[in-house]
Protein backbone atom coordinates (compact mmCIF):
# COMPACT_ATOMS: atom_id res chain seq x y z
CA UNK A 1 0.00 0.00 0.00
CA UNK A 2 1.06 3.23 -1.02
CA UNK A 3 2.13 5.78 1.69
CA UNK A 4 0.09 8.63 0.72
CA UNK A 5 -2.79 8.41 -1.50
CA UNK A 6 -4.70 11.27 -3.17
CA UNK A 7 -7.65 11.01 -4.72
CA UNK A 8 -9.06 13.34 -6.75
CA UNK A 9 -8.97 16.45 -5.05
CA UNK A 10 -10.93 19.88 -6.09
CA UNK A 11 -10.51 22.78 -4.70
CA UNK A 12 -12.03 26.45 -6.00
CA UNK A 13 -11.74 29.99 -4.57
CA UNK A 14 -14.95 31.77 -5.33
CA UNK A 15 -15.69 31.19 -9.17
CA UNK A 16 -12.17 29.97 -10.04
CA UNK A 17 -11.38 25.98 -9.82
CA UNK A 18 -7.91 25.81 -9.47
CA UNK A 19 -7.69 21.81 -9.33
CA UNK A 20 -9.75 20.01 -10.85
CA UNK A 21 -9.36 16.61 -10.00
CA UNK A 22 -5.84 15.49 -8.81
CA UNK A 23 -4.83 11.79 -7.91
CA UNK A 24 -1.27 10.37 -6.82
CA UNK A 25 0.10 7.86 -5.07
CA UNK A 26 3.60 8.28 -3.19
CA UNK A 27 5.62 5.71 -2.06
CA UNK A 28 7.61 5.90 1.35
CA UNK A 29 11.17 7.09 0.78
CA UNK A 30 10.14 8.52 -2.73
CA UNK A 31 10.71 11.90 -3.78
CA UNK A 32 8.26 13.23 -6.22
CA UNK A 33 9.07 16.20 -8.52
CA UNK A 34 5.65 18.77 -9.28
CA UNK A 35 6.64 20.92 -12.33
CA UNK A 36 3.88 23.02 -14.35
CA UNK A 37 3.84 26.76 -15.09
CA UNK A 38 2.63 29.56 -12.99
CA UNK A 39 -0.71 29.22 -11.83
CA UNK A 40 -1.86 25.72 -12.28
CA UNK A 41 -2.48 24.92 -8.72
CA UNK A 42 0.95 23.56 -7.72
CA UNK A 43 0.89 25.61 -4.15
CA UNK A 44 -2.68 25.35 -4.07
CA UNK A 45 -2.09 21.71 -4.03
CA UNK A 46 0.65 21.60 -1.14
CA UNK A 47 -1.66 23.74 0.83
CA UNK A 48 -4.43 21.63 0.86
CA UNK A 49 -1.88 18.67 1.79
CA UNK A 50 -1.15 20.63 4.93
CA UNK A 51 -4.78 21.89 5.37
CA UNK A 52 -3.47 25.44 5.27
CA UNK A 53 -6.39 25.15 2.73
CA UNK A 54 -9.52 23.20 2.88
CA UNK A 55 -10.38 21.17 -0.16
CA UNK A 56 -13.54 20.71 -1.33
CA UNK A 57 -14.06 17.30 -2.70
CA UNK A 58 -11.43 13.96 -2.67
CA UNK A 59 -9.66 12.33 -0.14
CA UNK A 60 -5.89 12.05 1.24
CA UNK A 61 -5.11 8.91 3.04
CA UNK A 62 -1.80 8.56 4.83
CA UNK A 63 -0.68 5.19 6.16
CA UNK A 64 -4.32 3.51 5.59
CA UNK A 65 -5.13 6.71 7.81
CA UNK A 66 -8.14 9.13 6.13
CA UNK A 67 -7.27 12.71 6.74
CA UNK A 68 -9.57 14.28 4.28
CA UNK A 69 -12.81 12.80 3.05
CA UNK A 70 -15.14 15.58 1.01
CA UNK A 71 -18.11 13.12 1.78
CA UNK A 72 -17.89 13.94 5.03
CA UNK A 73 -19.35 17.36 5.92
CA UNK A 74 -18.59 17.55 8.97
CA UNK A 75 -16.00 20.11 9.47
CA UNK A 76 -12.68 18.83 11.79
CA UNK A 77 -11.89 21.19 14.92
CA UNK A 78 -8.84 23.19 14.99
CA UNK A 79 -7.09 20.58 17.38
CA UNK A 80 -7.74 17.71 14.93
CA UNK A 81 -6.79 19.78 11.85
CA UNK A 82 -3.68 20.44 14.17
CA UNK A 83 -2.50 16.79 14.71
CA UNK A 84 -3.16 15.64 11.08
CA UNK A 85 -0.89 18.74 9.79
CA UNK A 86 1.89 17.13 11.88
CA UNK A 87 1.90 14.39 9.27
CA UNK A 88 3.07 16.71 6.60
CA UNK A 89 6.13 19.36 6.69
CA UNK A 90 5.93 22.38 4.20
CA UNK A 91 9.09 24.76 3.69
CA UNK A 92 8.09 27.83 2.08
CA UNK A 93 9.00 29.58 -1.13
CA UNK A 94 10.23 32.80 0.98
CA UNK A 95 11.56 30.77 4.33
CA UNK A 96 9.44 32.63 6.63
CA UNK A 97 11.53 32.06 9.31
CA UNK A 98 10.60 33.67 12.71
CA UNK A 99 12.66 37.14 12.90
CA UNK A 100 12.95 36.99 16.42
CA UNK A 101 14.73 33.82 17.39
CA UNK A 102 17.80 32.59 16.42
CA UNK A 103 18.66 29.24 14.50
CA UNK A 104 18.48 26.89 17.22
CA UNK A 105 15.71 28.70 18.73
CA UNK A 106 13.56 28.68 15.04
CA UNK A 107 14.09 24.79 14.74
CA UNK A 108 13.25 23.98 18.55
CA UNK A 109 10.30 26.63 19.06
CA UNK A 110 7.69 24.30 17.62
CA UNK A 111 8.86 20.98 19.29
CA UNK A 112 8.80 22.32 22.52
CA UNK A 113 5.31 24.25 22.41
CA UNK A 114 4.12 20.29 20.97
CA UNK A 115 5.39 18.42 23.89
CA UNK A 116 4.76 21.42 26.49
CA UNK A 117 8.38 20.99 27.53
CA UNK A 118 8.72 22.88 31.15
CA UNK A 119 11.74 25.02 31.56
CA UNK A 120 12.62 22.42 34.97
CA UNK A 121 12.56 19.94 32.49
CA UNK A 122 16.17 20.17 31.94
CA UNK A 123 16.10 16.19 30.38
CA UNK A 124 13.59 16.67 27.32
CA UNK A 125 15.32 20.15 26.60
CA UNK A 126 18.46 18.90 26.29
CA UNK A 127 17.45 16.30 24.21
CA UNK A 128 15.14 18.50 21.73
CA UNK A 129 18.36 20.80 21.42
CA UNK A 130 20.31 17.61 20.73
CA UNK A 131 17.68 16.36 18.10
CA UNK A 132 18.08 20.30 17.03
CA UNK A 133 21.44 20.47 16.74
CA UNK A 134 21.76 16.92 14.77
CA UNK A 135 19.26 18.62 11.98
CA UNK A 136 21.14 21.87 11.79
CA UNK A 137 24.48 20.25 11.20
CA UNK A 138 22.92 18.26 8.94
CA UNK A 139 22.13 21.67 6.29
CA UNK A 140 25.26 22.54 6.90
CA UNK A 141 24.62 25.74 9.39
CA UNK A 142 26.42 24.01 12.79
CA UNK A 143 28.35 27.45 12.64
CA UNK A 144 25.11 29.83 12.71
CA UNK A 145 23.43 28.10 16.13
CA UNK A 146 22.99 31.52 17.54
CA UNK A 147 22.86 33.47 14.41
CA UNK A 148 19.65 35.38 13.53
CA UNK A 149 17.86 35.12 10.50
CA UNK A 150 18.30 38.71 9.42
CA UNK A 151 22.08 37.36 9.94
CA UNK A 152 22.29 34.77 7.51
CA UNK A 153 21.59 34.55 3.18
CA UNK A 154 18.85 33.72 1.57
CA UNK A 155 20.48 30.26 0.88
CA UNK A 156 21.46 29.63 4.44
CA UNK A 157 17.39 30.84 5.52
CA UNK A 158 16.29 28.11 3.29
CA UNK A 159 18.43 25.67 4.74
CA UNK A 160 16.90 26.69 8.70
CA UNK A 161 13.49 26.59 7.65
CA UNK A 162 14.37 22.76 6.24
CA UNK A 163 16.13 21.73 9.71
CA UNK A 164 12.94 23.57 11.19
CA UNK A 165 10.37 21.25 9.42
CA UNK A 166 12.23 18.04 9.80
CA UNK A 167 12.55 18.68 13.68
CA UNK A 168 8.78 17.46 13.69
CA UNK A 169 9.80 14.81 11.81
CA UNK A 170 6.87 15.06 9.41
CA UNK A 171 5.70 11.69 7.51
CA UNK A 172 6.46 13.72 4.63
CA UNK A 173 7.96 16.77 3.55
CA UNK A 174 6.96 19.13 0.64
CA UNK A 175 8.89 21.91 -0.54
CA UNK A 176 6.84 25.12 -2.27
CA UNK A 177 9.82 26.49 -4.72
CA UNK A 178 12.38 26.17 -2.40
CA UNK A 179 14.80 27.91 -4.49
CA UNK A 180 12.96 30.62 -6.30
CA UNK A 181 13.37 33.64 -4.16
CA UNK A 182 17.28 32.77 -3.82
CA UNK A 183 20.40 33.87 -6.36
CA UNK A 184 21.35 31.92 -8.87
CA UNK A 185 24.33 30.66 -6.83
CA UNK A 186 22.48 29.62 -3.90
CA UNK A 187 20.36 27.30 -5.07
CA UNK A 188 22.87 24.61 -5.33
CA UNK A 189 23.43 24.62 -1.69
CA UNK A 190 19.79 24.30 -1.38
CA UNK A 191 19.09 21.77 -3.61
CA UNK A 192 22.21 19.67 -2.35
CA UNK A 193 20.59 19.40 1.26
CA UNK A 194 16.90 17.99 -0.07
CA UNK A 195 18.99 15.47 -2.45
CA UNK A 196 21.34 14.88 1.00
CA UNK A 197 17.44 13.76 2.70
CA UNK A 198 16.88 11.85 -0.15
CA UNK A 199 19.37 9.70 0.63
CA UNK A 200 18.20 9.34 4.25
CA UNK A 201 14.94 7.65 3.20
CA UNK A 202 12.39 11.19 3.52
CA UNK A 203 9.52 11.16 1.62
CA UNK A 204 8.93 14.34 -0.31
CA UNK A 205 7.15 16.06 -2.58
CA UNK A 206 9.31 18.94 -4.11
CA UNK A 207 6.94 21.71 -6.29
CA UNK A 208 10.32 22.87 -8.80
CA UNK A 209 11.18 24.85 -11.45
CA UNK A 210 14.57 23.61 -11.32
CA UNK A 211 13.99 20.69 -13.92
CA UNK A 212 17.22 19.55 -13.81
CA UNK A 213 16.85 18.60 -10.11
CA UNK A 214 13.41 17.23 -11.11
CA UNK A 215 15.47 15.01 -13.59
CA UNK A 216 17.88 14.01 -11.72
CA UNK A 217 16.89 13.28 -8.08
CA UNK A 218 12.95 12.51 -8.32
CA UNK A 219 11.69 9.53 -8.25
CA UNK A 220 8.07 10.31 -10.14
CA UNK A 221 7.28 13.15 -11.75
CA UNK A 222 4.07 15.34 -12.13
CA UNK A 223 3.48 18.17 -14.64
CA UNK A 224 0.27 20.14 -13.74
CA UNK A 225 -1.83 21.97 -15.92
CA UNK A 226 -4.75 24.16 -15.42
CA UNK A 227 -5.32 22.19 -11.96
CA UNK A 228 -5.23 19.12 -13.76
CA UNK A 229 -2.30 16.27 -13.76
CA UNK A 230 -1.26 16.50 -17.71
CA UNK A 231 1.29 13.83 -17.50
CA UNK A 232 2.80 11.58 -14.95
CA UNK A 233 5.66 9.11 -14.58
CA UNK A 234 9.24 8.90 -13.99
CA UNK A 235 11.75 11.21 -15.04
CA UNK A 236 12.55 9.53 -17.69
CA UNK A 237 9.24 9.17 -18.94
CA UNK A 238 8.11 12.74 -18.56
CA UNK A 239 10.88 14.27 -19.77
CA UNK A 240 12.60 11.76 -22.20
CA UNK A 241 9.32 10.59 -23.87
CA UNK A 242 6.70 13.62 -22.96
CA UNK A 243 3.38 12.22 -24.32
CA UNK A 244 1.55 15.24 -24.10
CA UNK A 245 1.13 18.34 -26.59
CA UNK A 246 1.48 20.52 -22.66
CA UNK A 247 4.10 18.96 -21.69
CA UNK A 248 6.18 19.18 -24.68
CA UNK A 249 5.40 22.72 -24.93
CA UNK A 250 6.44 23.39 -21.10
CA UNK A 251 9.71 21.36 -21.36
CA UNK A 252 10.43 23.37 -24.86
CA UNK A 253 9.95 27.04 -23.19
CA UNK A 254 11.90 26.27 -20.32
CA UNK A 255 14.67 24.56 -22.17
CA UNK A 256 14.69 27.99 -23.80
CA UNK A 257 14.92 29.82 -20.75
CA UNK A 258 17.88 28.23 -19.67
CA UNK B 1 9.69 83.61 44.75
CA UNK B 2 11.66 81.10 41.72
CA UNK B 3 11.19 78.36 44.63
CA UNK B 4 7.69 78.60 45.45
CA UNK B 5 7.18 79.21 41.71
CA UNK B 6 8.84 75.86 41.31
CA UNK B 7 7.26 73.84 43.84
CA UNK B 8 3.71 75.09 43.15
CA UNK B 9 4.14 74.67 39.53
CA UNK B 10 5.55 70.84 40.96
CA UNK B 11 2.15 70.45 42.27
CA UNK B 12 0.32 71.69 39.24
CA UNK B 13 2.95 68.90 36.83
CA UNK B 14 1.50 66.27 39.37
CA UNK B 15 -2.30 66.15 38.01
CA UNK B 16 -0.49 66.59 34.79
CA UNK B 17 1.34 63.00 35.27
CA UNK B 18 -1.63 62.26 36.91
CA UNK B 19 -3.67 62.70 33.44
CA UNK B 20 -0.88 61.39 31.60
CA UNK B 21 -1.13 57.96 33.59
CA UNK B 22 -4.39 57.48 34.15
CA UNK B 23 -4.87 57.70 30.11
CA UNK B 24 -2.41 55.49 29.44
CA UNK B 25 -3.55 52.75 32.03
CA UNK B 26 -7.14 52.64 30.46
CA UNK B 27 -6.28 54.02 26.49
CA UNK B 28 -3.63 51.34 26.10
CA UNK B 29 -5.87 48.10 26.92
CA UNK B 30 -9.11 49.80 25.50
CA UNK B 31 -7.01 50.43 21.76
CA UNK B 32 -6.22 46.74 21.77
CA UNK B 33 -10.12 46.14 22.25
CA UNK B 34 -10.86 48.69 19.75
CA UNK B 35 -8.09 47.61 17.48
CA UNK B 36 -10.09 43.73 17.47
CA UNK B 37 -13.20 45.39 16.43
CA UNK B 38 -12.29 47.43 13.87
CA UNK B 39 -10.58 44.00 12.35
CA UNK B 40 -13.46 42.03 13.13
CA UNK B 41 -14.29 39.66 10.91
CA UNK B 42 -18.12 40.41 11.34
CA UNK B 43 -18.60 43.41 9.08
CA UNK B 44 -21.46 45.62 11.10
CA UNK B 45 -18.72 45.30 13.88
CA UNK B 46 -16.10 46.13 11.74
CA UNK B 47 -17.95 49.16 10.20
CA UNK B 48 -19.48 50.67 13.42
CA UNK B 49 -15.77 51.06 14.90
CA UNK B 50 -13.70 52.31 12.12
CA UNK B 51 -16.73 54.88 12.22
CA UNK B 52 -15.97 55.44 15.65
CA UNK B 53 -12.10 55.95 15.51
CA UNK B 54 -12.71 58.22 12.09
CA UNK B 55 -14.92 60.22 14.41
CA UNK B 56 -12.53 60.35 17.30
CA UNK B 57 -9.84 61.02 15.25
CA UNK B 58 -11.31 63.62 12.98
CA UNK B 59 -12.13 65.86 15.77
CA UNK B 60 -10.11 67.77 18.04
CA UNK B 61 -9.59 66.63 21.08
CA UNK B 62 -10.80 69.97 22.76
CA UNK B 63 -14.03 69.94 21.09
CA UNK B 64 -14.64 66.42 22.48
CA UNK B 65 -13.91 67.45 25.94
CA UNK B 66 -16.00 70.58 25.96
CA UNK B 67 -18.99 68.20 24.86
CA UNK B 68 -17.67 65.73 27.50
CA UNK B 69 -17.72 68.29 30.04
CA UNK B 70 -20.75 70.34 29.19
CA UNK B 71 -22.77 67.41 27.54
CA UNK B 72 -24.56 65.33 30.77
CA UNK B 73 -25.14 68.75 32.24
CA UNK B 74 -27.30 70.43 29.86
CA UNK B 75 -28.96 67.28 29.44
CA UNK B 76 -29.21 67.23 32.98
CA UNK B 77 -30.82 70.67 32.67
CA UNK B 78 -33.19 69.64 29.89
CA UNK B 79 -34.27 66.39 31.71
CA UNK B 80 -34.86 68.79 35.03
CA UNK B 81 -37.69 70.85 32.69
CA UNK B 82 -39.33 68.50 31.32
CA UNK B 83 -43.43 68.64 31.98
CA UNK B 84 -43.87 65.25 32.38
CA UNK B 85 -41.01 63.22 34.25
CA UNK B 86 -40.41 59.74 33.80
CA UNK B 87 -37.90 57.37 35.63
CA UNK B 88 -35.07 58.20 32.62
CA UNK B 89 -35.56 61.93 32.71
CA UNK B 90 -35.63 62.05 36.69
CA UNK B 91 -32.55 59.80 36.68
CA UNK B 92 -30.85 62.20 34.04
CA UNK B 93 -31.65 64.97 35.80
CA UNK B 94 -30.00 63.78 39.35
CA UNK B 95 -26.60 63.50 37.31
CA UNK B 96 -26.15 67.42 37.18
CA UNK B 97 -22.45 68.50 36.45
CA UNK B 98 -20.14 66.34 35.36
CA UNK B 99 -16.60 66.20 37.54
CA UNK B 100 -14.10 68.22 35.58
CA UNK B 101 -11.24 65.04 36.12
CA UNK B 102 -13.51 62.62 35.28
CA UNK B 103 -14.46 64.75 31.97
CA UNK B 104 -10.69 64.40 31.12
CA UNK B 105 -10.55 60.85 31.54
CA UNK B 106 -13.36 60.30 29.63
CA UNK B 107 -12.41 62.42 26.98
CA UNK B 108 -8.80 61.14 26.80
CA UNK B 109 -8.90 57.85 27.28
CA UNK B 110 -11.34 57.35 24.30
CA UNK B 111 -9.61 59.59 22.39
CA UNK B 112 -6.16 58.16 22.54
CA UNK B 113 -7.67 54.73 22.67
CA UNK B 114 -8.69 55.53 18.53
CA UNK B 115 -5.17 56.59 18.34
CA UNK B 116 -3.94 53.43 19.75
CA UNK B 117 -6.04 51.23 18.19
CA UNK B 118 -5.26 52.40 14.89
CA UNK B 119 -0.81 51.79 15.95
CA UNK B 120 -2.14 48.40 17.04
CA UNK B 121 -3.99 47.46 13.67
CA UNK B 122 -0.85 48.26 11.46
CA UNK B 123 1.25 46.72 14.12
CA UNK B 124 -0.78 43.60 13.49
CA UNK B 125 -1.47 43.49 10.04
CA UNK B 126 2.29 44.06 8.85
CA UNK B 127 2.97 40.67 10.31
CA UNK B 128 3.21 39.14 6.71
CA UNK B 129 0.81 36.00 6.74
CA UNK B 130 3.59 33.82 5.95
CA UNK B 131 4.66 33.84 9.43
CA UNK B 132 1.25 32.59 10.87
CA UNK B 133 1.10 30.24 8.44
CA UNK B 134 4.89 29.01 9.23
CA UNK B 135 3.39 28.59 12.80
CA UNK B 136 0.33 26.36 11.73
CA UNK B 137 2.17 24.20 9.22
CA UNK B 138 4.59 23.68 12.85
CA UNK B 139 1.38 22.67 14.27
CA UNK B 140 1.22 25.34 16.70
CA UNK B 141 -1.97 26.41 17.99
CA UNK B 142 -3.19 29.87 17.28
CA UNK B 143 -2.93 31.23 20.63
CA UNK B 144 0.88 29.59 20.66
CA UNK B 145 1.29 31.75 17.48
CA UNK B 146 0.21 34.99 18.72
CA UNK B 147 2.04 35.27 21.81
CA UNK B 148 5.09 33.32 20.50
CA UNK B 149 5.52 34.14 16.88
CA UNK B 150 3.46 37.28 16.39
CA UNK B 151 3.36 39.46 19.69
CA UNK B 152 7.35 40.23 19.64
CA UNK B 153 7.31 41.76 16.20
CA UNK B 154 4.25 43.36 16.87
CA UNK B 155 5.79 45.35 19.66
CA UNK B 156 9.04 46.07 18.15
CA UNK B 157 6.52 47.51 15.04
CA UNK B 158 4.42 49.50 17.23
CA UNK B 159 7.54 51.20 19.77
CA UNK B 160 8.23 53.88 17.22
CA UNK B 161 4.29 54.94 16.40
CA UNK B 162 3.74 54.71 20.44
CA UNK B 163 6.65 56.78 21.39
CA UNK B 164 5.28 59.48 19.27
CA UNK B 165 1.77 59.13 20.55
CA UNK B 166 2.96 59.00 24.27
CA UNK B 167 4.68 62.33 23.83
CA UNK B 168 1.83 63.72 22.24
CA UNK B 169 0.04 63.29 25.26
CA UNK B 170 2.10 64.60 27.55
CA UNK B 171 1.49 67.74 25.95
CA UNK B 172 -2.23 67.17 24.76
CA UNK B 173 -2.96 67.11 28.89
CA UNK B 174 -2.66 70.81 28.81
CA UNK B 175 -6.02 70.94 26.96
CA UNK B 176 -7.52 69.94 30.50
CA UNK B 177 -7.16 73.97 31.44
CA UNK B 178 -10.22 74.58 29.08
CA UNK B 179 -12.26 72.95 31.72
CA UNK B 180 -10.62 74.64 34.33
CA UNK B 181 -8.50 71.07 35.80
CA UNK B 182 -5.73 72.50 38.22
CA UNK B 183 -2.79 71.05 35.53
CA UNK B 184 0.71 73.13 35.49
CA UNK B 185 -0.78 75.54 32.36
CA UNK B 186 -3.66 76.36 34.80
CA UNK B 187 -1.04 76.74 37.68
CA UNK B 188 1.03 78.94 35.77
CA UNK B 189 -1.73 80.95 34.60
CA UNK B 190 -3.02 81.84 37.66
CA UNK B 191 -0.03 84.12 38.44
CA UNK B 192 -0.62 86.07 35.52
CA UNK B 193 -4.24 86.54 37.12
CA UNK B 194 -2.84 87.23 40.92
CA UNK B 195 0.63 88.46 40.75
CA UNK B 196 0.81 89.78 37.42
CA UNK B 197 4.09 88.20 36.47
CA UNK B 198 4.28 85.65 33.39
CA UNK B 199 7.24 83.92 33.29
CA UNK B 200 6.40 81.09 35.57
CA UNK B 201 3.90 80.17 31.89
CA UNK B 202 6.71 80.17 30.23
CA UNK B 203 8.27 78.10 33.19
CA UNK B 204 6.58 75.23 32.42
CA UNK B 205 7.73 74.34 29.24
CA UNK B 206 10.66 73.48 31.25
CA UNK B 207 8.74 70.50 33.00
CA UNK B 208 7.32 69.36 29.71
CA UNK B 209 10.32 68.95 28.24
CA UNK B 210 12.38 67.42 30.93
CA UNK B 211 9.81 64.79 30.89
CA UNK B 212 9.41 64.02 27.52
CA UNK B 213 13.00 64.38 27.27
CA UNK B 214 12.88 61.36 30.24
CA UNK B 215 10.10 58.99 28.01
CA UNK B 216 12.34 59.66 24.94
CA UNK B 217 15.27 58.18 26.80
CA UNK B 218 13.07 55.33 27.74
CA UNK B 219 11.86 54.39 24.45
CA UNK B 220 15.41 54.82 23.11
CA UNK B 221 16.43 52.23 25.02
CA UNK B 222 13.54 49.64 24.39
CA UNK B 223 14.18 49.91 20.68
CA UNK B 224 17.64 49.35 21.63
CA UNK B 225 16.78 46.34 23.58
CA UNK B 226 14.25 44.92 20.43
CA UNK B 227 17.13 45.84 18.15
CA UNK B 228 19.05 42.51 17.84
CA UNK B 229 16.96 41.43 15.00
CA UNK B 230 15.49 43.02 11.81
CA UNK B 231 12.49 41.22 10.26
N1 LIG C 1 -6.64 32.32 -1.77
C1 LIG C 1 -6.91 32.45 -3.09
N2 LIG C 1 -8.00 33.12 -3.50
C2 LIG C 1 -8.30 33.24 -4.81
N3 LIG C 1 -7.57 32.72 -5.80
C3 LIG C 1 -6.46 32.03 -5.47
C4 LIG C 1 -6.08 31.86 -4.10
N4 LIG C 1 -4.94 31.13 -4.07
C5 LIG C 1 -4.64 30.86 -5.36
N5 LIG C 1 -5.54 31.40 -6.21
C6 LIG C 1 -5.53 31.27 -7.66
O1 LIG C 1 -5.36 29.93 -7.97
C7 LIG C 1 -4.56 29.77 -9.14
C8 LIG C 1 -3.46 28.79 -8.85
O2 LIG C 1 -2.60 29.32 -7.88
P1 LIG C 1 -1.34 28.54 -7.33
O3 LIG C 1 -0.64 29.49 -6.45
O4 LIG C 1 -1.77 27.26 -6.76
O5 LIG C 1 -0.48 28.28 -8.65
P2 LIG C 1 1.00 27.79 -8.78
O6 LIG C 1 0.97 26.63 -9.70
O7 LIG C 1 1.60 27.57 -7.46
O8 LIG C 1 1.72 28.99 -9.52
P3 LIG C 1 3.20 29.56 -9.34
O9 LIG C 1 4.09 28.70 -10.20
O10 LIG C 1 3.11 30.96 -9.87
O11 LIG C 1 3.54 29.51 -7.90
C9 LIG C 1 -4.07 31.15 -9.50
O12 LIG C 1 -4.83 31.59 -10.60
C10 LIG C 1 -4.35 31.99 -8.29
O13 LIG C 1 -4.69 33.29 -8.68
MG1 LIG D 1 3.15 28.53 -6.34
Amino acid sequence: MALLEVNNIHKQFGKTEVLKGISFALEKGEVLAIIGSSGSGKTTLLRCLNFLETADRGSIVLNGETLFDGENTRRDSEDIIRKKRLHFGLVFQSFNLFPQYNVLQNVTLAVKLLHKVSRKNKEMLAKIEADAKALIDRVGLSDKLKAYPCELSGGQQQRVAIARALALHPDILCFDEPTSALDPELTGEVLKVIKGLKSSDSTMIVVTHEMNFAKNVADKVIFMADGRVEETGTPDEVFGNPKSEKTIAFLQKSLEQI
Amino acid sequence: MFLDVTLELLKGFGTTLQIFALTLLFALPLGLIISFGSMSRFRPVRWLVRTFVWIIRGTPLMLQLIIIFYGPGLLSNWAAAVENPNVFTQWLAGIGVMDRFLAVMIAFVINYAAYFSEIYRGGIEGIPRGQYEAGQVLGMTKTQIFFKVVLMQVIKRIIPPMSNEIITLVKDTSLARIISVYEVIWTAQNYIKLDGIIWPLFYTGAYYLLFCGILTLLFGYIEKKLDYYRS
